[in-house]
């Protein structure tokens, strides 16, 4: 028996339209993967390989130019993300794609413990029992209590990334994007995350992941999927007549 | 998924209009100046949706008729063509197709509306308590006790100092009158908010808390929310959706980190690269 995979990648290309400078820019051309509920898909190659502009492209930050991405969703149903409509992508956001980038945006005002429950509060979860699983996955990342209750826009780098990251894993998503998400980690806190990344795998959570490290890699990664960058790296497209 | 608003092909021109309007102005021409007529074609064929709770943004800069589509749906313009659909629990109405009634309904009892100048949401002339009370005896509240104490309740929600709810706003500096109108426009919970350019002006501190407070009431009240601005940041920290315009017509539409990030209109490039 074979397993479908819970994210199918086929054929997936990003190029830029720069109308100012008159350029198209590839950063990713002709990528395949999948990724398996409760398994690891990780994402290598050299910077300017277009390994973060898949990750973008599968949630739809950016828009891919080919390519079919096909997400099959809790309910059974396969969506292709590449061009599925606005409020669909945003749905899917809310309840079953997470994704955790290298940097944390938040309001100067809301405390460490609500940005980090913010996503179990738009999927409905009580305040109170969002609180309780925030401070819960705070602890286990050994973030300080004192912190909780203020805004993370003052914390050190690490710091910042502690919340994003359990901001990122707390929702459980379906689907996990994960871009570098040890990168401003002390060896401690990286092997937390590096467990609470196992923890999600065996719970069935399918991640597709970048990561700095080739031992994190090495740890984690059920199947490796080498990027090269996009040949032809810059090329001009016809004159407009303007 | 519930849909709170379903603007199509909506046209608002000023001036007597003739047929080249459409065809000579836009962005491809540089002017939303008819050269036939003389006409300013404000808006143009725009287009959108709107769900409950969610928050979407108009982008654009001055003339771009990023405000026009709003005060169009308010009923402060009336537009020359198109069709605004607003759904209303069971109800429906076709917002163009009302009676003047139906629309004063509308307005007093499910729309609010935050503009840019305080002077244009508040009766400077009535206390910031007077101002939300007028709003709520509007929706059948009399008794004094009880529209006193939701009058002090939204103030306190926004952040205006209750002791100060019997002066006259125009004692106010202009952060707390922009919340004083915030608290009027709130007073009636209504499942629609049109937010016109609120912060521009505001030192950045006053901001931070505006944008703050509306993400709040976005999330206590699932109210659906329409905000125009041409401040990329308030777009980031806000809209879940961004509609950007420019010479009246709309040239770009999407998820908003994608708008932000991934831009595809030479326009939205230059805005997006020039930010600070």
């Amino acid at each position: 028996m074979t397993i479908d995979p819970v994210l199918k990648v086929e054929g997936f290309s990003k190029t830029f339209t720069l109308h100012e400078q008159n350029k198209l820019i590839p950063s990713s051309s002709n990528v395949n993967l999948d990724v398996f509920s409760g398994r690891l898909t990780a994402l290598i190659g050299p910077t300017g390989s277009g390994k973060s502009s898949v990750l973008k492209g599968i949630y739809r930050t950016y828009l891919p130019s080919s390519g079919r991405i096909a997400y099959r969703s809790t309910n059974g149903n396969t969506v292709d993300l590449a061009k599925a409509d606005e409020h669909q992508i945003l749905n899917l956001r809310k309840q079953e794609i997470g994704f955790v980038t290298q940097f944390l945006r938040v309001l100067p005002r809301q405390s460490t413990e609500d940005v980090v429950a913010t996503p179990l509060y738009m999927q409905g979860i009580s305040r109170a029992e969002a609180r309780e699983q925030a401070r819960d996955i705070l602890d286990k990342l050994k973030l300080p209590e004192r912190l909780w209750g203020i805004s993370p826009a003052t914390f050190s780098g690490g710091e910042k990334q502690r919340v994003n990251l359990a901001r990122g894993l707390l929702s459980k998503p379906r689907l996990l994007l994960l871009d570098e998400p040890t990168a401003s980690l002390d060896p401690q806190t990286t092997e937390l995350v590096i467990g609470l990344i196992n923890d999600l795998k065996c719970e069935g959570v399918a991640i597709l992941a970048i990561f700095h490290h080739p031992d994190v890699v090495e740890r984690l990664a059920d199947n490796v999927v080498k990027l090269s960058p996009p040949v032809g790296t810059e090329s001009f497209f016809e004159e407009k007549a303007s | 998924m519930d849909k709170v608003l379903e603007v199509s092909h909506l046209s608002k021109v000023f001036g007597k209009g003739c047929v080249n309007c459409f065809e000579h102005t836009g962005p491809e021409h540089n002017t939303n100046i008819c050269p036939y007529c003389g006409s300013i074609v404000a808006a143009h064929d725009v287009s959108f949706d709107l769900y409950k709770g969610e928050i979407l943004g108009i982008m654009g800069e001055s003339g771009s008729g990023k405000s026009t589509a709003v005060k169009n749906l308010f009923f402060d313009q009336e537009p020359s063509s198109g069709k605004a659909v607003f759904y209303d629990g069971d109800k429906q109405y076709d917002l163009f197709a009302l009676n003047a009634a139906q629309k004063r309904h509308l307005r007093n009892h499910r729309f609010g509306m935050v503009y840019q100048n305080p002077v244009l949401g508040l009766n400077f002339n009535v206390s910031a308590g007077g101002n939300i009370a007028e709003r709520l005896l509007m929706s059948n509240l009399s008794n004094y006790q009880v529209i006193r104490d939701r009058a002090m309740e939204l103030l306190k929600r926004t952040e205006v100092l209750t002791e100060r709810m019997d002066e006259l706003p125009k004692n106010f500096s202009g952060g707390m009158q922009q919340r004083v109108q915030i608290a009027k426009a709130l007073a009636i919970n209504p499942p629609l908010l049109f937010l016109d350019e609120v912060t521009t002006g505001l030192d950045l501190s006053v901001q931070a808390a505006i944008l703050d407070l509306i993400l709040e009431i976005r999330q206590e009240m699932d109210t659906a929310m329409i905000i125009v601005t041409h401040d990329l940041g308030v777009i980031r920290l806000l809209a879940s959706r961004t509609i950007v315009m420019k010479y009246g017509r709309v040239i770009e539409a999407g998820i908003t980190d994608q708008i932000l990030e991934d831009p595809q209109h030479a326009y939205t490039q230059r805005l997006v690269a020039s930010a600070l």
